[in-house]
């Protein structure tokens, strides 16, 4: 029997149906996993203090009425951007440290209704700014890879939890990159709805026009059931979509692509990508040929333009969303953000005041139609595009240091789909420097169904999925 | 020198939806217990997304057609930014460049068209009150009344006198409560004023404008009448002395002090605010056709100026037909409707005693008129006149009721009746009969 | 394209804007970087757009609205409502005086 740590949402309830193991077992070694690794990797920031009382609940449960709840007894890990009550909710930000939310997002608590069991809250760039995890108040996560580099971000704790097998699944939330790129970076299965999917109502909002609430997981099928889980309407959030979500899991497990055209993104390939990376990306290519798919070269925009729309659009949309924290009705005063943080506001305020904001936000806007109507474009021929998520793997500890657009650089490949409130999923091509690249395989605004079938394809036949002995890495 | 000031109005409404403008908490928040009507949206907890109030917006745009605006096929909703404890999110949601309503106005009874520039919908903030506590000066926030829904509505800068500014802001009340989407209660805090004076200086040389200045703390029609009329007066003079001009960057705000009935000076002059507006991400923008616009047209309530209009047609005295739509006195305007078509009631006189309070509305109107009306016309000359008419005009009837035939006399005081209108008292016509008969 | 220098005392301006209290090696070290950023930001000026209008929301959704309805579900005690604070008072939240003056009035 494989460790406790290593199966699958659907390994775990087959298990428990089996009488395998209990629920009670499951999180108990889950705990005693985090209670020996987390120190060094500095993942999770709180951990469920009913974890156990829960997971009884959940075998008295399995007893009475049997596995009837779709993550009924699943243990996951909650990127701390996501409010819940009865847990510490900081976004990783002096500002909020101690915060306990009056309420939960609609998300987690879909995820809770669905059964699931919350071990803690994973550490995060505060307030999401950044792609590294470095600029945690709380100190950054290591990469369960290597201690000695960074898992990226934000939703970096949530990725390395799944890397370092502290959870069966995560949750997580992508702005531009935040899911695909640490997934990436340690080497696990990320996806990123298309925005409007899943709700945004209890999130602490980054940038409103593209936080996209979604899963890091083991396998492309554990991602799509949680998934299915968070995805659907939602009254209390507005910009929700009224359409109906799709049986994700039954678009998993086809034998080949047949008759899919994939679009590889010529300026994907950047110039100043290493080779052995470029390389990993064009074998995922011809891998998705031999997997019967017609995969092309297209060019696109520059992606160096979709840097300067996301830099304006996030840090103006954040630097307004971040004025509530003003210390009067919860939180610190706001001398307790974290520099990233400032930096960030100050910018936003600068792009919005008056004089620069036509040739600001208004302007970013404009070109952001442009990548739209591009996207459109292809997507009128092709089924998916493809590209590496990140220019390279994990960089070391440090890297973020004194590099004000640190986060725009590394999400330089994965701006455009998110601005443009795409679906794409992230998944593990290959290895350099014993570290993982990672695969974005995106599609067009609900399509999940397509992005998911694709990357669970490329998966089931290729062998990156691979995790780290942390007893050896670390 | 010729002097014309030059008065805009900002008003704005406080609509008694049931709920919030973004959020499902009670909109009704006066006298509540402080901080117990808040969710995590209108308190501004981290996550808390904003989704529009149907009613309030509707309300929005009856206002707007009401006042003659046009109602924009694209609106949207802006966040206005600025730090204040009273504003939860550190932005308040409002209107900026696409309000739902545009381009209206309204008519002075001197026929005078006063523009409206627009109509447009916003989230009102929480209440500040500041105490001394423990020798430390603080302020305490209440944000039952945060996230109310507000209508603004922005008048042109065409009155042109405090009286003219009055008659304004009184029509708008009028119209207000004729919709019934607001109580409109000054006290409460339902209406709120903010006048914008400047003057208009001509000579021979040209015309000169003084610096435009906001006043706000008015919470009557009275006061702001008086505010007016003191900054006139005020800018005349401090343009004699200074002749400084109004420029882009000198409006100034004032409060309004009621008991020394002068404006003071509120905050000194600081950069124009920047409120850094930009279309609020969180919710979708609004696409508004022709043909709601018109279903939402015809079901407007009756709207004062057209109910005087018609009074006016029902041959009701132009000053009475005013003062019974200003009352609002429902059960007064239904009986008139019903008993316009009633030979017999004198509508006119009707109108008139009620104006003149000589008929109040807790008794049945159409019994007081009857006693008023029929005690004012029991003159015996000149009913004898009347009813010596009917009499000689029934020749071949009196003959059978000299003959015997009594009931007759019902008859001829019916026909006398009809023929002074109902005003006359049928005992004196029935005495008069009698006599005329006997 | 002139290279864009941001000075520490538009920094300030915005600091002040931002609510964000600044020391001056703060404000030195902002102006610094809101230059870098902001000439990549100005490369956005290479990109057309003359005939393109701008996009704010991506959902393509219209006239999303909520029905006039009380919803006791979300309505926070008091007690919760205040509970996170740092300083509260009978029911009120506290926060030092705001403006010298006794006026109730807010900026709107």
């Amino acid at each position: 029997m494989k460790p406790l740590h290593e199966l699958t949402v659907q390994e775990v309830h087959e298990g428990y149906r089996n009488h395998t193991f209990t629920c009670v077992q499951l999180v108990q070694h889950f705990l005693d996993r985090i209670k020996k690794y987390n120190p060094r990797l500095n993942i999770y920031l709180a951990l469920n203090e009913h974890a156990l009382e829960q997971a009884a609940a959940v075998d008295r449960e399995i007893v009475e009425k049997g596995i009837d709840r779709e993550l009924l007894g699943i243990p996951l890990a909650i990127k701390d951007n996501f409010l819940t009550t009865g847990l510490t909710t900081t976004a990783s930000s002096y500002i909020l440290k101690g915060f306990m939310p009056q309420y939960d997002s609609t998300v987690t608590e879909k995820l809770l209704a669905a059964g699931a069991i919350f071990l803690g809250k994973t550490n995060m760039d505060s307030f999401a700014h950044g792609s590294s995890t470095e600029t945690s108040d709380f100190g950054p996560t290591l990469n369960p890879w290597n201690p000695k580099h960074l898992p990226g971000g934000s939703s970096g704790g949530s990725a390395a939890a799944i890397a370092a097998q502290l959870a069966t699944a995560a949750l997580g939330s992508e702005t531009a990159g935040s899911i695909r790129q640490p997934a990436a970076w340690v080497g696990i299965t990320g996806f990123k709805p298309t925005y409007g999917r899943s709700s945004r109502y209890g999130v602490i909002a980054m940038a409103s026009s593209t936080d996209s609430p979604g899963p890091l997981a083991r396998t492309v099928a554990d991602a799509a059931l949680i998934t299915q889980v968070i995805a659907g309407q939602d009254v209390k959030d507005a910009t929700t979509s009224p359409l109906p979500v799709e049986n994700y899991l039954g678009s998993l497990n086809k034998p080949d692509l047949q008759g899919l055209k994939i679009a590889l993104v010529k300026e994907y390939l950047l110039p100043e990508m290493r080779s052995d990376v470029k390389e990993l990306i064009l074998a995922a290519a011809d891998k998705l040929r031999s997997l019967g798919a017609t995969v092309e070269e297209i060019s696109l925009m520059d992606p160096q333009y979709a840097i300067g729309v996301y830099t304006v659009v996030q840090r103006s949309e954040v630097s307004s969303n971040l004025s509530r924290f003003d210390g009067i009705r919860f939180g610190h005063d706001r001398s307790a953000f974290g520099q990233e943080t400032k930096r960030r506001i100050m910018l936003g305020t600068y792009t919005l005041s008056a004089g620069y904001y036509d040739a600001f936000y208004k302007k970013a806007q404009a070109v952001r139609t442009k990548i739209i109507e591009e996207f459109a474009e292809v997507f009128k021929t092709y089924d998916a595009v493809i590209g590496a998520v990140s220019p390279g793997p994990a960089l070391p500890i440090g890297a973020t240091k004194d590099q004000p657009m640190f986060g725009e650089m590394e999400d330089i490949l994965v701006e455009a789909s998110s601005i443009a409130g795409l679906t794409s999923a992230g998944i593990p091509c290959g290895f350099v420097d014993g570290l993982p690249i990672g695969l974005q395989i995106t599609c067009d605004q609900f399509q999940e169904e397509k992005a998911l079938m694709i990357a669970d394809c490329y998966q089931q036949n290729t062998s990156f999925n691979l995790f780290p002995d942390l007893d050896q890495t670390l | 020198m010729k002097i014309t000031p030059l008065i805009g109005l900002e008003v704005h409404l406080e609509l008694e939806t049931k709920s919030k403008m973004f959020c499902g908490c009670p909109a009704d928040h006066f006298g509540k217990k402080p901080n117990t009507q808040t969710c995590p949206v209108c308190l501004g907890l981290p996550g808390a997304l904003p989704v529009p109030n149907k009613k309030a917006i509707e309300s929005c745009l009856q206002i707007g057609l009401a006042l003659q605006c046009s109602i924009n096929t694209i609106s949207k909703f802006d966040r206005k930014q600025y730090f204040y404890p009273d504003l939860a999110k550190g932005y308040q949601i409002s209107q900026y460049d696409e309000p739902f309503c545009s381009d209206g106005f309204l008519f002075l009874d001197s026929g005078k068209k006063i523009g409206i520039e627009r109509v447009h919908l916003e989230e009102d903030t929480g209440k500040l009150q500041h105490k001394t506590l423990n020798g430390q000066k603080v302020t305490l926030v209440d944000y039952n009344r945060g996230g109310v829904p507000l209508v603004e509505i922005v008048s042109r800068p065409d009155l042109s006198s405090s009286a003219e500014a009055k008659e304004f802001l009184k029509k708008i009340h009028e119209i207000i409560r004729a919709l019934g989407v607001s109580s409109v209660d000054l006290e409460k805090g339902q209406m709120r004023l903010e006048p914008t004076v400047n003057l208009c200086l001509e000579n021979e040389i040209g015309s000169h404008y003084t610096p435009l200045v906001e006043i706000k703390n008015i919470n009557s029609f009275n006061f702001a009448s008086q505010a007016i009329e003191f900054e006139i007066t005020r800018q005349a003079e401090e343009f004699s002395q200074t002749g400084i001009e109004k420029s882009s960057t000198n409006k100034t705000t004032r409060g309004y002090d009621a008991v020394k009935k002068n404006t003071f000076l509120q905050r000194s002059k600081e950069e124009a605010k920047d409120y850094r507006y930009f279309p609020e991400p969180d919710i979708p923008p609004f696409i508004i056709d022709a043909g709601y616009v018109e279903k939402l047209r015809q079901k407007l309530p009756l709207l004062p100026d057209q109910e005087i209009a018609n009074l006016e047609k029902l041959g009701i005295d132009k000053k009475d037909a005013k003062i019974l739509v200003s009352s609002n006195n429902q059960v007064a305007l239904q009986t008139i409707k019903d008993y316009s078509t009633n030979s017999i009631v004198d509508i006119q006189k009707l109108a008139s005693l009620i104006v003149n309070g000589k008929i109040n509305s807790d008794q049945n109107l159409i019994e007081q008129y009857d006693k008023l009306t029929k005690i004012g016309t029991t003159d015996r000359t000149e009913l004898t006149k009347v009813v010596r008419e009917v009499l000689a005009t029934h020749p071949g009837l009196v003959a059978e009721y000299q003959g015997g035939k009594a009931s007759l006399a019902g008859f001829f005081v019916g026909q006398a009746m009809k023929a002074t209108r109902g005003t006359a008292d049928p005992q004196t016509l029935a005495s008069l009969v009698a006599d005329l008969l006997s | 394209m002139q290279k864009v220098i941001v000075t520490p005392a538009e920094v300030e301006k915005i600091a002040k804007l931002a609510n964000l209290p600044l020391s001056s090696q703060e404000t030195a070290m902002f102006a610094d970087q809101f230059s870098a950023t902001v000439n990549v930001i100005n490369q956005l000026n290479e990109v057309d757009t003359a005939s393109v209008p701008a996009t704010y929301q991506v959902t393509g959704l219209s006239n999303v609205t909520r029905e006039d309805l009380v919803d006791t579900s979300r309505i926070l005690s008091q007690e919760v409502a205040l509970r996170e604070a740092e300083l509260t008072h009978d029911g009120f939240f506290v926060v030092s005086r705001v403006i010298d003056t006794d006026t109730t009035e807010s900026v709107i």
